[in-house]
């Protein structure tokens, strides 16, 4: 049985029927979860997706981590559930205090979209398990608000606990963010956020297939 | 009947002040068989204006052909609608915020954006791409500056964030541009074709449902205010532009997409220019109903509205509904699941008249054939002028015309209007829905794969967006079907048919004799070309007056276009792709350097354009396409901006190859210099690279549309020979003066 995967729908968010298709490219099984409702519906997985949940009002994932879905993500990843968020979903689960840091805006403070390269740290995470430390994933950004920042005492902590699980190629940092930091997760590695879109790598046609691993290794979840 | 004119003195000065003429006035008051009160008097000057009644351009515009096989709605609607085949409609139209953006450029633009995705979704499609077509003035002016960077960030802050890519557009500097910026943009959308649905009102008794956001005194009188007259101090009508609220409008996409799902609407309406009042009326009109309507239900967002500003103010992010009384529950229920708002504001009659109430009391009573139908056409009086320039002042000169073919080159790949738009485009999300298989720069056209929901097919659409307005005003007529003939060439490249095009008439005064001849001649050249390339006209938008008080603007029609390719996975690129390929010229091109980018550079408006045969055009781009389906070539791109060379250099640095070239065999045929055959400009020419065994074979079907071999990829640099000239340029340094052109100027 394959297993099934919640993508939260906030209004406001924008990519989450792309996240939709790269859950089914990964034999995967989507369920979409409404916001107003507290209720998983039994999945083996989250994702919050990117997009602008309350159209970024007041402060990028700020109000959307009050919605009442957001209860029951935050008991579901406490247990141990796998939660991924990507872009604005990164913002929420840091404005939930599931994962470390924050986001502030690039250092061009324009909005940028563009491929590129993102180097996996670390294997220790649910999401990146299938994946080898060095490896180098082509995923494309798009935000306005994705440099990500830690205070100098805590990012060390957080290195030596492989939390930096991913990060910016050299020369490809889109946006500033400390020590070129792309996406992070919490200790226990079950969840994870990062500022480039896996989703939109999960078809040749579209682009590269290279963000189709880390939904490919959510299969054994279910079992 | 007699109305005594004398009399209504103050009447007519107050229409005045609205944009009325005394003889509209006149009209008004025999329409009526009264003077209208205030609330009338507003909602005929809105209706009337040249923004909604379209009274200069009506007549001419009568010319372009609408028909087509698989066109499911044309010019009326809020959209036209093509039969893609699947059981799936495309959408599309493309609208001007000019004089918005003029004035404030970041809302200006966002709610351009804003506006052109209403179109789209009151039909019931959902809009999955958007493109840009923006003219500026002279890139070293800091009101240029100010204007390109936040019209920029205004299209990327609604666009990005209501989950629709842009995928594509044009960005142009020209002085005549300086004052009056030109804002257009573009929305594609798909739909199941059993679902779309009209804004024709119908069935007495059924309830009018404003949605969406609450009315403020925002954006009133646009439509007569900026768009209908010359723009002369801008920062006094900064209150009439309208603010943007892209969360609102994200929420009412999904909630009118899931009633006209549900099937809960007679029809539904977008609330644009001249809000309630253009609305309510068409609506009425186009069912051939009444509608009346309680202007203290409208749900306002400050306090002590009049029932004329609630009638007549543009607030953005609104749709207007019919729905039936046993409806009405489940309408509420959907609107209040996606936290949109929804009142019941009036009711379908049978009256034929357009009545306002402010709660019991009357507050205005019309005929809505009156405000639609009746509105005065107007002819235009074209004259050609002596010297077609005149009104324009000849460009800066920024190369000298000795310089070498080398430094040309360098100059045009650096030149604002040929260089990279990454700076612009990397400000836009083009990925959102996983529909672009084609990103910006990759090809001559958007391609978007055709899917919506459960319906996922194999085939793509493709779309471009085109005009070039100092070609235009060297020609109107030779001009406006280059710009058609560009966008069918963008489309051919990447193996695409056109389906249908969507025009937006940007041009200055037309009661101006020589505007009137370049609109005329422009719109002519553009019919044309249609028919020549068979591709019906479903829609579109007129933008007049757009003039400052340094004179008008480059007359610039600008061309949608969409189309549609049978295999996504073989799509055109524009990049070299492989070392050894042939590279061939297709094509009855015929480079001049008259209005090129080469003659901008050296200060130098030209006279008049080269005529070009429009059936040799059309013969080379079926090739083209059939070419680009079938695999036989591997990279296709049109000569554009800067000629040929440019376009070498566009397709190595895109494949990240070189290329050795001898233009000798263009040169003969067209009998112009090596200069020329280098730099200079026309349509009909497509550069295409393929194995030399499949372009040989190629070759032989192209005796008459025009083939020439001309050299093959390969190496790291790009080396051009042409009688008594030749030019070399490594890739890198090519692709470094490409790419970062704009963002260099720019820092």
């Amino acid at each position: 049985m394959s297993a099934r995967v919640g993508i939260v729908l906030f209004p406001g968010s924008c990519d989450e029927h792309d996240a939709l298709l790269a859950v089914e490219r990964a034999g995967l099984e989507p369920e979409y979860l409404w916001h107003a409702d507290p209720d998983l519906k039994g999945v083996d997985a989250v994702i919050v997706p990117g997009g602008f949940s309350y159209g970024d009002y007041l402060r990028v994932g700020a109000i959307a981590r009050f919605a009442p879905v957001m209860e029951e993500v935050s008991r579901f990843a406490v247990e141990g559930g796998p939660v991924l968020g990507i872009c604005n979903g990164f913002q929420v689960l840091c404005e939930a205090h599931l994962l470390p840091g924050a986001l502030l805006p690039n250092n061009s403070l324009r909005f940028v979209c563009r491929q590129v390269d993102v180097v996996v740290e670390h294997d220790r995470t649910v999401f990146t398990r299938a994946s080898e430390p060095g490896e180098v994933l082509s995923l494309p950004v798009k935000h306005t608000t994705g440099c990500w920042f830690a205070p100098a005492e805590q990012l060390d902590q957080l290195e030596a606990n492989g939390q930096l699980v991913l990060r910016y190629a050299a020369g490809h940092n889109p946006n500033g963010s400390t020590r070129d930091v792309a996406g992070v997760s919490n200790e226990a590695g079950n969840v994870l956020g990062l500022m480039p879109h896996p989703e939109h790598a999960t078809d040749a046609l579209t682009g590269s297939t290279d963000g189709l691993r880390l939904f490919t290794a959510l299969s054994p979840v279910a079992a | 009947m007699s109305v005594a004119v004398e009399d209504t003195s103050r009447l007519f000065s107050e229409a005045r002040a609205l944009g009325l003429t005394d003889d509209e006035t006149r009209r008004i008051v025999e329409l009526l068989g009264r003077e209208p009160n205030a609330v009338e008097l507003a909602v005929f000057s809105l209706l009337w204006s040249e923004h909604c009644a379209y009274k200069h351009s009506k007549k001419l515009l009568r010319k372009l052909p609408t028909e087509g096989e698989r066109v499911l709605m044309g010019p009326g609607e809020n959209a036209g609608a093509i039969d893609v085949g699947d059981g799936l409609a495309v959408v599309f139209k493309v609208e001007s915020h000019n004089h918005p953006s003029a004035v404030e450029p970041f809302q200006g633009a966002a709610t351009g954006v804003g506006g052109i995705l209403r179109d789209i979704f009151a039909l019931g499609a959902r809009p999955v791409a958007v493109l840009d077509s923006l003219r500026f003035g002279d890139l070293d002016t800091p009101r240029t500056r100010f204007l390109l960077e936040r019209v920029v960030a205004g299209i990327g802050a609604y666009g990005n964030s209501i989950g629709v890519p842009t995928v594509g557009g044009e960005v142009v500097f020209e002085p005549p541009y300086e004052q009056n910026c030109l804002v257009n943009a573009m929305c594609v959308g798909l739909a199941p074709a059993e679902r779309l649905i009209r804004s024709a009102a119908a069935g007495p008794g059924n309830v009018i449902v404003l949605l969406g956001a609450r009315t403020g005194r925002d954006g009133i009188g646009g439509a007569s205010v900026l768009a209908s007259a010359e723009l002369e101090e801008g920062d006094a009508k900064r209150p009439t532009v309208q603010i943007g609220d892209p969360f609102e409008e994200s929420k009412l996409i999904e909630c009118c997409l899931e009633l006209v799902d549900s099937e809960l609407l007679v029809s539904l309406q977008d609330l644009g220019a001249a809000g309630l009042s253009s609305s309510t009326s068409e609506m009425a009109s186009k069912g051939g109903v009444g509608i009346d309507l309680d202007v203290s239900k409208v749900p306002l967002r400050e306090p002590g509205m009049e029932p004329f500003e609630i009638m007549i103010s543009e607030s953005q992010e609104r749709m207007l509904c019919v729905v039936e009384p046993r409806q009405l529950d489940a309408v509420l229920a959907v609107c209040r699941r996606w936290e949109t708002r929804a009142t019941p504001i009036g009711e379908v009659t049978d009256s034929g008249r357009l009545r306002v109430f402010d709660g019991d009391a009357p507050a205005g009573d019309m005929p809505v054939t009156a405000l639609v139908d009746e509105c005065p056409l107007y002819d235009l009086d074209p004259q050609e002028p002596v010297d077609r320039l005149a009104a324009f002042a000849a460009p800066k000169a920024r190369l000298a015309p000795d310089a070498s073919h080398d430094d040309v080159l360098r100059a045009l790949l650096g030149s604002e209007n040929v260089a990279s738009r990454r700076w612009v485009f990397e400000q836009y999300d083009s990925l959102v829905g996983s529909r672009t298989v084609r990103r910006p720069q990759q090809a001559d056209a958007a391609v978007l794969r055709l899917a919506l929901g459960d319906v996922r097919t194999d085939r793509a659409l493709a779309v471009s967006i085109d005009g070039n307005g100092r070609r235009v005003a060297h020609d109107p007529y030779i001009g406006a079907a280059e710009a058609v003939a560009e966008c069918a060439a963008n489309l051919a490249c990447v193996g695409a048919e056109p389906l249908g095009l969507t025009n937006c008439l940007n041009f200055g005064n037309p009661e101006k004799p020589h505007v009137a001849w370049q609109l005329t001649r422009a719109v002519e050249g553009m019919a044309a070309a249609c028919r020549a390339l068979d591709v019906p006209v479903v829609g579109g938008n007129v933008s007049l007056y757009n003039e400052g008080p340094e004179g008008p603007i480059y007359p610039t029609p600008v061309v949608g276009m969409v189309g549609e390719l049978p295999d996504a996975a073989r799509a055109g690129r524009v990049g070299f792709a492989e070392p050894g390929d042939m590279v061939a010229l297709l094509g009855p091109f015929t480079p001049s350097l008259r209005g090129s980018e080469l003659a901008r550079l050296e200060g130098r408006l030209g006279d008049g354009l080269e005529p070009f045969d429009l059936g040799d055009v059309r013969e080379a781009l079926d090739l083209v396409r059939e070419a680009v389906r079938t695999g036989a070539v591997r990279s296709a791109h049109d000569v554009s901006e800067g000629g040929l060379a440019c376009t070498v250099a566009e397709c190595a640095i895109a494949g990240g190859v070189g290329a050795t070239l001898d233009l000798e065999p263009l040169a003969r045929r067209a009998g112009v210099d090596g200069r020329t055959a280098l730099f200079g400009e026309g349509p009909g020419g497509i550069l295409v690279s393929g194995p030399r065994e499949t372009l040989l074979d190629l070759s032989t079907k192209a005796a008459h549309a025009g083939f020439l071999a001309l050299g093959q990829v390969g190496g790291s640099t790009i080396d051009l020979a042409a009688p008594a000239a030749r030019l070399g340029i490594s890739v890198e340094d090519a692709g470094d003066l490409f790419d970062f052109a704009l963002a260099n100027r720019l820092s």
